[in-house]
């Protein structure tokens, strides 16, 4: 709703655009300046171009418009195709819409109905699972691999690219893997029997499935942000290493009492965005449960459930809208409860 | 930002060298020699997650190139092909028009590189040199924007799309996030890490805005376009939900809702999905060994501002 307000904003401000900046013409000179910091040399070229007279004044005056020409295609874009669906989907949640029926306005009873809906319930465990295991394995696994491949020792440079390559892939291609890898006959199984192990059937039962899919997530999810984590470590400071050492702490003390407080805004920063993403996910668990959702659609998520209510010629935009209301305000949430964490832990 | 460009990309120091010569000269980062054990500790893992992290795709590559009559479920696996064949690859373009959906996936994929290069560039412009009333505001709608989380309007998206006709068109795949509100607001952050003094003299020596963008400004912000490039593209060729969602049609699908396709008909012919996987990884496989240092910008950039 906000957003829309501000879409709105922005769109009576074109109209608003040649009054002011003729207004402006008169007033402060360099009005095409950056306001700010930079106000002291502005303020010598501004008087500059003042002095040029008719010249300045033709450049200032195509000026006017070419701020919104610049700004538009961005603007409708991100319009129509972001902001626009974002508002319609706030507002078909309370209709009744389906994918070619007009819908009348319902009030709550979509609400009311996720209230009793087993699927929905199933897919709020698993998408809410997926957060639990997911996130603070990609907050400490890649600060560990981070730590490994940051000494320049030889040949590092291909290893970090090594490590990064399942970012670059495509999630279908990722998940089309692992289903082969993770198959009743595939290399996982044929190395645990070469080693007398039983077969496991990660892909046949509900919760290995979910589990698996995790994995995968995990895996893709290292390299990305093994990256960041080389940032922050090579913005913590030496002489805390050398003090530490001396002072006797070994590798483990010092990883603890050194490195961890140092990148630990990094850290945040991680939990906040996989946190964020892994609430949303999609594409591992259909790929490798199938667009069903595994076996008696225990492992369907909440986006999958979106998508499987929301699309086809009968789909259900309503109550599919209320689903995504759903996500909408567990991803606030759980930023919000990210960054109070981040708080807490300063104080 | 910076700071993990010149992590990421720098090319280990040549003083390191000699230490290929078996002699242990390999020094941390407080110049204290580092002792053999732990050297080898640290190779041993990295080879170690070399494997996990590499293998998977090198079984794949290597179960395409198997044969018909090799037996790819043998235990212990076997990692190289007996008599590697490109058999699998004629097949899966027999069975899919593979080359069809990768030619789609490649127009999409270049045409949102163009349209966020153009559309990035010129708004995030306005953003944080022009000034206008109604600026402030138009950041915040970007700011917003950025904070939607797409999956979350897929449903939406795709009535507006079917408003507009584009539904099962690739213009319809393309246009959601042919300007994304990320590189907008990347390129403004760009844009305002400049200097403003040069475009200022030129901007007095009575250059237009245009010229002032075009010749000045956008030379200068070169190293984020090339990212917002790079991760356009690739945020184009490997997308899947949205692709899913609005291509209904066989003919007009993308390489990754192909690969689906395949995978949900030909689940048992494992040589053929492999193949296929193999199809669609490539370019990017290829693209990323080229311009890796982009790559790996793109990645702090992106996490600042995400």
């Amino acid at each position: 709703m906000k957003s829309q307000g501000a879409a709105a904003a922005a769109t009576a401000g074109t109209g608003a655009v040649p009054a002011t900046a003729r207004g402006r013409r008169t007033g402060a000179p360099g009005g095409a300046g950056k306001r700010g910091d930079r106000g002291g040399a502005r303020g010598t070229a501004g008087n500059g171009s003042n002095g040029q007279g008719p010249a300045g004044r033709r450049v200032r005056r195509q000026l006017v418009t070419s701020p919104w020409l610049f700004a538009a295609p961005g603007l409708a874009i991100v319009g129509v195709f972001i902001l626009y669906p974002f508002v319609s989907t706030v507002v078909n949640s309370f209709t009744d819409k389906r994918q070619l029926i007009e819908g009348k306005y319902v009030g709550l009873a979509n609400f009311r109905e996720l209230l009793h809906d087993d699927m929905f319930w199933i897919g709020l465990r698993n998408s809410t699972l997926y957060v639990l295991v997911v996130v603070p394995a990609l907050v400490v696994l890649p600060l560990l691999l981070a730590l490994l491949v940051q000494k320049q020792i030889p040949g590092i440079t291909f290893f970090r690219s090594a490590f990064y390559t399942p970012v670059v892939a495509s999630i279908v291609v990722v998940g089309l893997i692992w289903v082969w890898m993770l198959d009743e006959r595939g290399l996982v199984n044929a190395v645990l029997e070469a080693v007398g192990a039983d077969k496991v059937g990660f892909l046949s039962d509900q919760w290995l499935l979910l589990f698996s899919a995790m994995a995968v997530t995990v895996w893709k999810g290292l390299g990305y942000y093994m990256i960041i984590y080389l940032a922050a470590l090579a913005n913590v400071p030496r002489e805390l290493h050398e003090a530490a050492a001396v002072d006797g702490a070994g590798p483990v003390r010092r990883f603890l009492s050194v490195t961890v407080p140092a990148v630990r805004s990094t850290m945040v920063l991680v939990a906040a965005l996989s946190s964020v993403a892994a609430f949303k996910v999609f594409s591992e668990v259909y790929l490798m449960a199938g667009p069903t959702g595994g076996p008696a659609g225990e492992d369907t998520t909440l986006v999958m459930l979106v998508q499987r209510t929301g699309t086809g010629l009968t789909g259900r935009v309503g109550y599919a809208s209320a689903i995504s209301v759903v996500i909408f305000v567990v991803t606030v949430a759980l930023m919000l409860l990210v960054l109070r964490a981040d708080r807490k832990e300063d104080a | 930002m910076a700071a993990s460009r010149t992590t990421a990309g720098a090319p280990a120091p040549t003083e390191q060298r000699p230490a290929r010569k078996g002699r242990t000269r390999v020094r941390d980062e407080n110049g204290r020699r580092m002792p053999l054990w732990e050297l080898i500790l640290r190779y041993a893992l990295l080879l170690g997650v070399l494997a996990l992290m590499i293998g998977p795709f090198l079984w794949q590559l290597s179960t395409s190139l198997k044969g018909p009559h090799e037996n790819i479920f043998s235990s212990p696996p076997s990692f190289l092909p007996s008599d590697p064949t490109l058999h699998n690859y004629t097949r899966v373009a027999d069975t899919i028009p593979v080359w069809d959906y990768a030619l789609n996936s490649l127009k999409v994929a270049a045409a949102n590189v163009f349209t966020n290069c153009v559309g990035a560039a010129l708004a995030g412009y306005a953003l944080a040199r022009l000034r206008y009333r109604g600026r402030k505001a138009a950041t915040l709608v970007f700011i917003l924007a950025m904070l939607v989380p797409v999956e979350g309007i897929i449903i939406a998206q795709f009535t507006t799309m079917r408003d507009l006709g584009l539904n099962n068109t690739l213009m319809g795949v393309l246009l959601p996030g042919c300007v994304s509100a990320l590189n907008v607001l990347l390129m403004r952050n760009a844009f305002l890490n400049l200097p403003y003094e040069v475009e200022e003299a030129a901007f007095v020596d009575g250059a237009n805005v245009w010229q002032r963008f075009f010749r000045i400004a956008l030379p200068a912000v070169k190293g984020t376009l090339a990212v917002v490039a790079i991760f356009a593209f690739m945020g184009a060729w490997d997308d899947f939900l949205w692709p899913l969602i609005v291509l209904s049609d066989p003919d007009k699908f993308t390489l990754t809702i192909g690969l689906n396709y395949l995978h949900g008909t030909f689940a048992n012919d494992e040589r053929l999905v492999a193949a296929g996987t193999v199809i669609a990884v490539l370019p990017l496989i290829v693209l990323f060994a080229c311009l890796q240092r982009y790559f790996f910008r793109g990645v702090g950039e992106g996490a600042v501002k995400g």
